[in-house]
């Protein structure tokens, strides 16, 4: 359900989680691997496969130890799925498309 | 129904969002290239759809002998806060290109070649302006691999159509 009012907020695998306007999660915490079907699905993502789940895994790591997500060019060098690959799991854009499905916040980065 | 929500329809008031760029590159120096890199790399990153469009001195960028050997210019460039005699002294663009390019290490900046390459990975086209490319007497062969095309201006406005053209 969408609180104009206030951030908005959806509900995922039975539980309400808050997001910013863009669908990013703005408490990371309160993000669950049963979630990730449901969020993938509304990236347009129907067939979640392994290779899905090593980078959205990988983005969580990666947020966890630094407190940020790493860009599609860190992504591409650290986390084992080449660039080509990425684009080819995450066409509209595998960093931020993997980051909404991680429950972290958008990676930012020029490069 | 959740995926409703996630599907996020964008507010009446907000502007609709860029979903194709069409990016010329002209020139054939560092600060003449990198911009148009970092656009069209920061474009695919969005899930925006890019293309290159390498025209004059911008072929460069593509040119299998030559993208290794992009400098900054040092002559006529006011930003680099240097001298015009001291900009025209043999070796200085080396000079200053190296040193650039240890800074851009040091950030992480792909270099050109490694650049380019990436872009392509990412899916956008590179494409070669047929004009310049019969201007300067190349050919398919000079140009490294990732390139789509050698194409006419004409091909490139019915590839650029409803996107936005960024000239660099």
């Amino acid at each position: 359900m969408i609180d104009t009012m206030m951030a908005p907020t959806v509900t995922l695998a039975g539980l309400t989680v808050d997001v910013n306007e863009e669908g990013f999660f703005l408490q990371p915490e309160q993000w669950a691997e049963t979630m990730v079907p449901e969020l993938a699905r509304a990236e347009g993502i129907a067939d979640l496969t392994d290779r899905h789940w090593q980078v959205i895994r990988f983005m969580r790591r990666q947020f966890e130890e630094n407190g940020t997500g790493p860009t599609v060019r860190v992504l591409g060098k650290t986390s084992g799925v080449s660039i080509k690959e990425l684009y080819q799991l995450f066409p509209k854009g595998p960093a931020k498309v993997a980051a909404r499905i991680a429950g972290i916040p958008k990676p930012r980065g020029c490069i | 129904m959740t995926t409703d929500v996630l599907a996020r329809p964008a507010p009446a008031s907000k502007p609709e969002t860029i979903t194709k760029v069409s990016i010329i590159v002209s020139r054939g120096s560092l600060d003449g290239v990198y911009p148009a890199l970092i656009m069209a790399n920061g474009a695919r990153a969005e899930g925006i759809e890019a293309n290159l469009f390498f025209t004059f001195f911008g072929l460069d960028a593509i040119h299998r002998k030559r993208h290794e050997h992009i400098k900054i210019s040092t002559v006529g460039n006011p930003g680099l806060h240097l001298a015009t005699w001291l900009g025209g002294v043999p070796g200085m663009s080396s000079v200053m290109t190296h040193y650039l390019a240890q800074k851009m290490e040091k950030l992480d900046i792909p270099s050109i070649p490694e650049f380019v390459e990436m872009i392509a990975d990412t899916g956008a086209g590179l494409y070669a302006c047929k004009a310049s490319v019969d201007l300067f007497g190349l050919s398919r062969e000079d140009f490294i691999d990732q390139v789509t095309d050698i194409i006419t201006v004409g091909e490139f406005y019915a590839q650029a159509a409803g996107g936005q053209i960024i000239f660099t």
